[in-house]
């Protein structure tokens, strides 16, 4: 697995799956089949979404559904909760609120 | 047991209590206010948070506009202003044949004092991108607005206090008489409150006192259902409502400036004024999602977190009690606010203050009077 | 739906399929009653015996290691009940009324009806906040251990465990054996109050020693091991997230060690939001300072028709919460009118109040901090969800917010996403201590549809069985 060093995950087994691509803020990244999303993510980056108040990035917390931490985007404005929905080929995600997932206009 | 004195005992400590209390005593007039449990912990402090005026009952808009002029000045009165924020109030239609009733009440609104912007579907898509395609007209109050309910009613306790105002918290008013020249207040501690004048401002259980005058009052509590979604990007500013003659697509919406959403209005939830609870009903919640992704599209991929209800108190006709007692001197009453009181909070103590101190109040409130549930009609809807 | 006698009549709903669910329904199948089961995960098990996802060919022993057999039993006897229950994975039941169960299937929303509703809903990580928790890379314990388990990653290269309890011993060996860089293992508890606590540990001598067993092999593997520490604060930056932990130790000197992921817990707290929304009443513990919904032995909680059982209800652990399950679907059957063998009944209350002792044990040796929550600074972020700080918590307290849902509603300590799972009863310490009144009288947050977040986009199927 060509997980790169900015990566946060480390994998210790089960390398030898599948391996399904995806985006991150519009930049390629890769998977494992069978992976949740959060794994995908953090394997590659350090984040999944800033926090709305301030106090920096996320990277989730529970990674059992409880906290809601893990919460991203996908760019045509979906939500999705990283670590309990596994990761599809072809997801293109987004760590911010893309443009179109929310009105502009105030 | 010595009793507390004082000019008056305000019985209730919601926004009504509180902002009444206020204003008494910057009338110079002493004030005990007695609350049962902590400061705006009911209706007044759950609630949706909307100062709006336009959609009220044409009679009541002169209160509304005393009342939205105080607002505007809260920071001056009491030093903070309970995040109050300006930022407008929309409402809009679905159906054509609402367009006639929108236009109908901006007319006779100006009368009023209230000028309302009508604006076409192209004016709502041009200004205010989130609507969704169904909203084919809409009305826009641009003075309206809203605020944070927590932060109200002990805003103005807290500067009625500092003005010399005795305010007992977690003192339960359990009987009330006027044996002699003053009405004695008694707790549920056995504490004693006494003054030539009473204010009840009791909520959803006004009508428990009104009765101890034999003043009954047909009053009904319901649990208007509340939700707030994840915080989300600030977009969207004025409070948004909907002007239909349909029950289930009333909701009404607004964002704080934190970035969550805040909404309300469809089927109420159950409320029980004895065990001061109200619930929200899951049921409930699936109804208005689909009213509210109607209104804003953009809210459908959202989240809701958390929803809620409190104990509101509604009378047959929809309008409050408020002004005098029809039975006895120095006896008044503001309480049964039927879903609308918020807004009205700070014009309602202003009022009550004028009234008490006065004899007179130059803002309209005779339609409110409790003497219209005094007639044999009323009686009978009592008994029912 | 083809033998009459497995008709759904009487309605029987459990709410989760780890250990305690999973038994309850055997139970039921076995009576001729066919449940429907509700889980959110998409495949059985709960937490301890999750299953890794298809495609992941680790066996049970390097899994689930000591308790291998269990897993694989529990397993089995899931794929046997398949057939003859009404599985609905992927659905959180997210509200409660009266007697119907509302629940969520992606954007999807029904009811259902029930006779008897079992709430099986298992715990999540029992937090106390240090300075610092909200930075990327702190995760709870029980995520560190997720993402071994069920994705063969560890949450960082150089990962400290902090906090205390067995799982903390638990999940370090497991990092140390798949070969994770275990950089330390700070306990809070002081290791005497381990030896203190023997006589009550005694009642399940086997797990005792494998309690040991993992001390002595992290030991073995030359992991920094210490207890009685103080934590200081997990030091890092607001985008890169963390890079050091400051503590205490046991003799009073600051140390840092550096690390890239902080793995943070405290026992465990049941997920108890379902039986709060359906209004079952609550009990102060006084020895673990929290609230536990009421329960019989059996599982019978203080609402007709409701069951409580497995963590959930009371954290016993994963044994506890099969013969829980088991008890719960007895006393199910006994209040529907239907013979149970009283044997079973007799065995199995006897096995939980083992359990019960080994958790009173427990929970004597890896004391709760309480005291951690008056110590926090003014600057640290109590609740994560909102960034709330203890400062901004005790301002409430000062302006007349001594019970916790009144601070909640003043500070928004425990208004976020999470619905105050990871901050509650951290913030019912802060406004104990700075209130000075007792922790009891703070009470709980109440709990508040929906359980979990809703989405506006949903869509109503039709109500079953109306
Ligand atoms: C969920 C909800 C949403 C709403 N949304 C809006 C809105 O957006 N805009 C709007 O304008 N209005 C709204 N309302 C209505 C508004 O909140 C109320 O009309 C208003 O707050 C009423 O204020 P009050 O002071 O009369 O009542 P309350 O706030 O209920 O206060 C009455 C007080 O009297 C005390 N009390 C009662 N009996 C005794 C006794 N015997 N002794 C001592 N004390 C006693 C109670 O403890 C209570 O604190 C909403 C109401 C609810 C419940
Ligand atoms: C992260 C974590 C790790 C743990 N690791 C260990 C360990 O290594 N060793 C050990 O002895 N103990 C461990 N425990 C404790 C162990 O989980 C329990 O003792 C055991 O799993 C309890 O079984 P249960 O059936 O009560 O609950 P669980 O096994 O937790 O099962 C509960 C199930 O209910 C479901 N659920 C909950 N709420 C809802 C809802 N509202 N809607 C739908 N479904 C719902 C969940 O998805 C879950 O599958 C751990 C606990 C946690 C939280
Ligand atoms: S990490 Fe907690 S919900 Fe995903």
């Amino acid at each position: 697995m060509t997980s790169s060093e900015s990566g946060r995950f480390r994998r210790v087994g089960e390398q030898d799956r599948p391996r399904l691509v995806f985006s991150i803020d519009g930049q390629p990244a890769e998977g494992c089949k069978g992976d949740t999303l959060l794994v995908a993510m953090l394997t590659q980056i350090r984040h999944l979404r800033s926090s709305e108040f301030g106090d920096g990035d996320r990277a989730g917390f529970c990674l059992m559904g409880a906290c809601q931490d893990c919460w991203v985007w996908t760019d045509t404005g979906e939500r999705l909760r990283a670590c309990t929905t596994p990761l599809a080929a072809g997801m293109c995600i987004a760590t911010k609120a893309p443009e179109q997932a929310w009105p502009t206009l105030a | 047991m010595k009793p507390l004195q004082a000019d008056v005992i305000v019985i209730g400590g919601g926004l009504m209590g509180t902002a009444a209390a206020f204003f008494l005593r910057r009338r110079g007039r002493s004030v005990i206010l007695l609350e049962r449990g902590l400061v705006g912990q009911q209706a007044s402090g759950v609630n949706f948070g909307n100062v709006r005026r336009q959609g009220r009952f044409l009679p009541q808009l002169p209160l509304a506009n005393r009342s939205r002029e105080i607002w505007g000045r809260l920071r001056e009165l009491l030093g903070e202003d309970a995040e109050f924020l300006a930022t407008g109030h929309i409402r809009v239609c679905y159906d054509p044949s609402q367009i006639g009733v929108i236009e109908a009440y901006a007319q006779k609104a100006r009368d009023y004092g209230l000028d309302l912007e009508l604006l076409s579907a192209n004016a709502l898509k041009a200004r205010f991108g989130f609507f969704g395609p169904e909203a084919i007209a809409g009305s826009y109050s641009p003075n309206d607005g809203h605020a944070n309910p927590r932060l109200a009613a002990p805003a103005f306790a807290r500067a009625a206090a500092r003005a010399g105002v005795e305010v007992f918290e977690n003192t339960e008013i359990v009987s009330i008489a006027k044996p002699g020249d003053d009405f004695q207040a008694t707790a549920a501690d056995g504490s004693v409150f006494s003054a030539p004048i009473a204010l009840v401002t009791a909520g959803a259980w006004g009508g428990a006192l009104s009765q101890q005058f034999e003043e009954p009052v047909p009053l009904a509590v319901h649990g208007p259902q509340m939700a707030v979604t994840e915080p989300l990007p600030y977009r969207i500013r004025p409070v948004i409502g909907v002007s239909t003659v349909i029950p289930a697509e009333v909701v009404y919406l607004r964002q704080v400036e934190r970035g969550n959403v805040v909404f309300g209005g469809g089927a109420r939830g159950p409320a029980f004024a004895d065990t001061r609870r109200a619930y929200a009903v899951p049921g409930n919640l699936t109804g208005q999602v689909r009213q509210i992704r109607r209104l804003v599209p953009a809210l459908a991929n959202m989240r809701v977190i958390r929803t809620w209800s409190g104990i509101e108190s509604y009378l047959p006709d929809d309008i409050p009690i408020m002004g005098p007692s029809a039975r006895l001197s120095g006896l008044y009453y503001a309480f049964g606010f039927c879903g609308h009181g918020f807004q009205l909070g700070p014009g309602v103590g202003d009022v009550m203050a004028e009234l008490i101190d006065r004899g007179s109040t130059t803002t309209l409130i005779e339609p409110f009077h409790i003497k219209r549930f005094a007639t044999a009609e009323a009686a009978r809807l009592v008994s029912a | 739906m083809a033998d009459p006698r497995i008709v759904p009549d009487p309605r029987i709903v459990i709410v989760g399929a780890g250990p305690a669910g999973v038994r309850a329904a055997e139970t039921l199948v076995a009576a001729g009653v066919r449940p429907i089961v509700i889980d959110e995960g998409g495949r059985d098990g709960g937490q301890i015996y999750r299953r890794q996802p298809e495609g992941f060919r680790r066996s049970y022993a390097s899994l689930y290691g000591s308790e291998a057999g269990r897993a694989e039993d529990l397993h089995r006897s899931f794929e046997a009940l398949r057939d003859r229950i009404d599985y609905r994975p992927e659905t959180l039941a997210w509200g409660i009324w009266e007697k119907q169960l509302h629940l969520l299937q992606g954007s999807r929303t029904s009811e259902v009806d029930f006779d008897a509703l079992i709430i099986a809903s298992g715990a999540t990580d029992r937090l106390m906040p240090v300075r610092g928790w909200n930075r990327a890379g702190v995760y709870s314990l029980g995520a560190a251990q997720l993402a071994l388990k069920s994705q063969a990653s560890a949450i960082g290269s150089r990962v400290v465990f902090m906090g205390s309890g067995p799982l903390l011993y638990l999940v370090a060996a497991q990092y140390s054996k798949a070969g994770a860089k275990v950089a330390a293992v700070l306990d809070t508890s002081s290791f005497w109050l381990r030896v203190k606590a023997l006589p009550r540990l005694i009642a399940r001598p086997d797990v005792l020693l494998k309690g040991l067993a993992l001390t002595w092999k992290l030991r073995r593997a030359r992991t920094e091991i210490e207890t009685g520490i103080t934590p200081v604060e997990i030091e890092g930056q607001p985008e890169t997230g963390v890079e050091t932990i400051r503590f205490r130790t046991n003799k009073g000197q600051e140390r840092t060690v550096a690390c890239d992921a902080v793995a943070l817990g405290y026992h465990l707290r049941p997920e108890a939001q379902l039986a709060d929304l359906a209004r079952c009443e609550f009990r102060f513990d006084v020895q673990t300072r929290q609230f536990f919904p009421v329960k019989d032995t059996d599982g019978r909680s203080s609402v007709a028709g409701i069951y409580l059982a497995g963590d959930g209800a009371l954290t016993l652990g994963a044994d506890a919460a099969e013969a829980s399950g088991h008890l719960a679907a007895l006393a199910v059957l006994t209040d529907l009118g239907r013979q149970v063998a009283t044997r079973d009944v007799g065995r199995l209350r006897r096995r939980l109040r083992a359990f019960e002792r080994f958790r009173r044990g427990i929970a004597d040796a890896f004391p709760w901090p309480a005291s951690a929550a008056a110590a926090f600074s003014e600057d640290t972020v109590v609740c994560r969800c909102e960034n709330i700080t203890a400062g901004e918590l005790r301002a409430a307290v000062t302006t007349g917010s001594v019970e916790l849902n009144h601070a909640k509603a003043f500070s928004r300590v425990g208004m976020g996403r999470c619905q105050g799972r990871y901050c509650g009863h951290a913030a019912a310490e802060v406004i104990a201590a700075s209130a000075g009144v007792s922790i009891e009288t703070v009470g709980r947050i109440r709990g508040q549809p929906p359980v979990k977040p809703f989405v506006i986009g949903a869509e109503s199927d039709a109500k079953e069985g109306a």
